[in-house]
């Protein structure tokens, strides 16, 4: 059995109330023997394959390499069920729920995404749902509040800061200190206290060891970059571990400009941000120089969060991955450009992966970029920003 | 004044030794520096002073207090508003330090973010404090922040939940210093009607286990509440009462004769 890491370096811990240690013991002991478990092991590939419809494929997206001068793989995550990667972590920490005999389940949401995935699982496994959402978030994700209210989850406002991702996330964690005993708590990126960040990464990469896979089989070499948003860091974190030691692979991590690093209104902890302590774990935050928590600010809801997983936080300070950003704007006309190029709708999230390809283009070797969503979510908030 | 050469731990015990003395468990208060702010704060802070308070709680201001329930959450959102920083919390602690001890209650991010734990210590004793409660530090993350405190003779007092498994409790009592912070409810801060029927034997056990004192908050939120507490545990706390009292007086002294009045009465429920 192999430990379940705490710590990314100096990043990563568990700053949280006391009331919640036992709780991330019983977890850390119960995913350390479930993903050693081979009746797991299965019950999940099974769920994968039937369910979520994976392995998702690997599409070489012809019109977008020649507007970019080099071939572009897409990893189709938006072709998951419930539309992005996120019910990747959600199924594995319903299953692993389920095994802990919690039959109780919150999580956090911004895009509605991970929401929307968490509810799904739960109606497939038969267990209560809760969702917490910024009421910002429920104005501009509204088809994913309504989707989760149809699947049987209860959708519950969060008025609180900026009423977006970092007070729902606030809000999850107040409710599984105060019902902790009955109730887990399904986190949607590699974030918070550990385990966490290692758990969430362990069911993401299976995004990573498919598109490896993939890639190998139609390229016969390793592509030359991983590109992909980094929000709270999962479908990133989940694209590039199986490549972390391939050194010749660059990895190339999007964060959320949002109005320009500048402006201060953004969601790039990992270029703008402090080290510091949020949501239970320690790594970089966007942050004052009191250490108070900033307002983050991106036009995509899910990216939308003023920190990130602590294993991001090391690859940043190692080197083995390249952190850059991309605005609203840009991200906004990468959105609709892929549309018209592939007959692809993206998420607003990953539509910053788009971006900052199509500005990088040309060079040796071939690309593969994570979708991590498809875009049907945020259509009605495009219209109304673009005035389309 | 031989006060002024104890430790910042060695007050603490001389504070929970006088209540003791006197036959009744120790009264300490908690306060949000900042709220509703900083002038009223200073006047709280006094008026505690003034009214049996035997130790304070000082809270500083944080965006994201993950331990927190409504009524101290939108205090510190409220204080932060009002332009608190570390520095001026500190400077409600000095206010009141050579009058008892005070324990500052700030998360973690507010111990790291200003040069480190070592300097906040540092800053902390200068202004006084006897120690400090870090509630989102458990056992296991706390080694440098208890030795950064320590070097400057203040406590680092750690927290007891209902949930923490009997072995771990005597793992936080055996590095406990000032006194162990028994949290009376799986929950965050907030006022309760009734606290659990558990908490007795709790408070036992850890006091079977502990070396210092123990006191319970979290949910205190009358005097009777306090008094019952007071039965078997070394203190009472009374955080988010005290609080909302602060939040609803209009001005400074109305805050002050508020919170004075709550205290003198659960001095009185402590003492029968
Ligand atoms: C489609 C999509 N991509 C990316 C993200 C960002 O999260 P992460 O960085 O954890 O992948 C979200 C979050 O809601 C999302 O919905």
């Amino acid at each position: 059995m192999s430990a379940v890491e705490e710590r990314f370096g100096p990043y990563g811990g568990r700053y949280v109330p006391e009331t919640l240690i036992a709780a991330l013991d019983e977890l850390t002991d119960a995913w350390a023997q479930a993903r050693d478990d081979d009746a797991f092991g299965e019950r999940l590939a099974q769920l994968h394959r039937d369910f979520i419809g994976r392995p998702t494929p690997l599409y070489r997206a012809g019109r977008l390499s020649e507007r970019v001068g080099r071939t572009v793989y897409l990893k189709r995550e938006d072709l998951a069920h419930t539309g992005a990667h996120k019910i990747n972590n959600a199924i594995g920490q319903g299953l692993l729920a389920q095994r802990m005999g919690k039959l109780r389940v919150i999580a956090e949401t911004g895009a509605g995404q991970h929401g929307v995935a968490t509810a799904t699982v739960c109606a497939l496994l038969g267990l209560e749902c809760v969702v917490y959402m910024g009421t910002e978030d429920i104005r501009r994700q509204r088809p994913n509040v309504e989707r989760m209210g149809l699947l049987g989850a209860e959708v519950v406002p969060v008025e609180a800061g900026a009423r977006t991702l970092k007070e729902a996330v606030s809000a999850a964690i107040r409710d599984w200190v105060a019902n902790v005993e009955t109730t887990h708590y399904v986190i949607g990126s590699v974030v918070g206290p550990a385990p966490f960040p290692a758990l969430v990464r362990d069911l993401q990469r299976v995004i990573g060891d498919e598109a490896r896979e993939q890639a190998l089989a139609a390229e016969g070499a390793l592509p030359a970059r991983l590109i992909a948003c980094v929000g709270g860091g999962s479908n990133s974190i989940g694209i590039f571990t199986p490549f972390v030691a391939d050194e010749e692979v660059a990895l190339i991590g999007v964060e959320a400009a949002g109005e320009g690093l500048e402006s201060g209104r953004h969601g790039a902890s990992l270029l703008a941000g402090r080290t510091g302590v949020l949501h239970g774990s320690l790594s970089a935050v966007i942050a004052d120089e009191e250490g108070q928590i900033l307002e983050a600010h991106s036009v995509s809801a899910g990216l939308d969060y003023p920190g990130v997983g602590p294993e991001h936080a090391q690859l940043r300070d190692s080197g083995r991955a390249t952190y850059t950003a991309v605005t609203d704007a840009a991200a906004l006309a990468a959105f609709g450009e892929l549309s018209r190029l592939e007959g692809i709708v993206p998420a607003l999230e990953p539509s910053h992966a788009i971006a900052w390809l199509l500005e990088n283009g040309g060079g040796e070797g071939y690309d593969v970029l994570c979708l991590s969503g498809r875009g049907d979510k945020d259509l009605a908030e495009v219209m109304e920003l673009t005035g389309a | 004044m031989p006060e002024a050469t104890l430790t910042g731990v060695e007050r603490i015990a001389v504070a929970f030794e006088a209540a003791r003395s006197e036959g009744r468990a120790a009264l300490m208060p908690y306060m949000m520096a900042g709220f509703p702010d900083h002038e009223s704060s200073l006047a709280i802070a006094a008026a505690y002073a003034d009214s049996g308070a035997d130790l304070i709680e000082l809270g500083v201001p944080f965006s994201d207090p993950l331990a927190d329930g409504p009524t101290i959450h939108a205090a510190a959102t409220a204080a932060l508003g009002a332009g608190a920083t570390l520095g001026s919390a500190l400077e409600v602690c000095g206010s009141v330090s050579d009058r008892l001890p005070v324990v500052l209650m700030a998360y973690v991010n507010m111990v790291l973010a200003h040069g480190g734990a070592a300097e906040f210590a540092r800053r902390a004793a200068a202004a006084g404090a006897a120690g400090a409660i870090v509630p989102d530090l458990p056992l296991g993350e706390a080694e440098e922040v208890r030795a950064a405190l320590a070097a400057a003779g203040l406590a680092l007092v750690p927290l007891v939940a209902p949930t923490t498994p009997p072995e771990r409790r005597a793992r936080i009592c055996a590095v406990a210093r000032g006194f162990v912070y028994v949290v009376s409810t799986v929950g965050t801060t907030g006022e309760r009607a009734e606290l659990p029927a558990a908490l007795a034997d709790l408070v036992a056990a850890t006091k079977a286990e502990s070396e210092v004192p123990v006191a319970v908050g979290f949910g205190i939120s009358t005097p009777e509440q306090a008094a019952e507490v007071g039965r078997v545990a070394d203190g009472a706390i009374v955080g988010s009462r005290l609080v909302r009292a602060a939040a609803e007086a209009g001005s400074p002294e109305a805050a002050a004769e508020a919170v004075g009045a709550f205290l003198r009465e659960t001095r009185v429920a402590l003492a029968g």
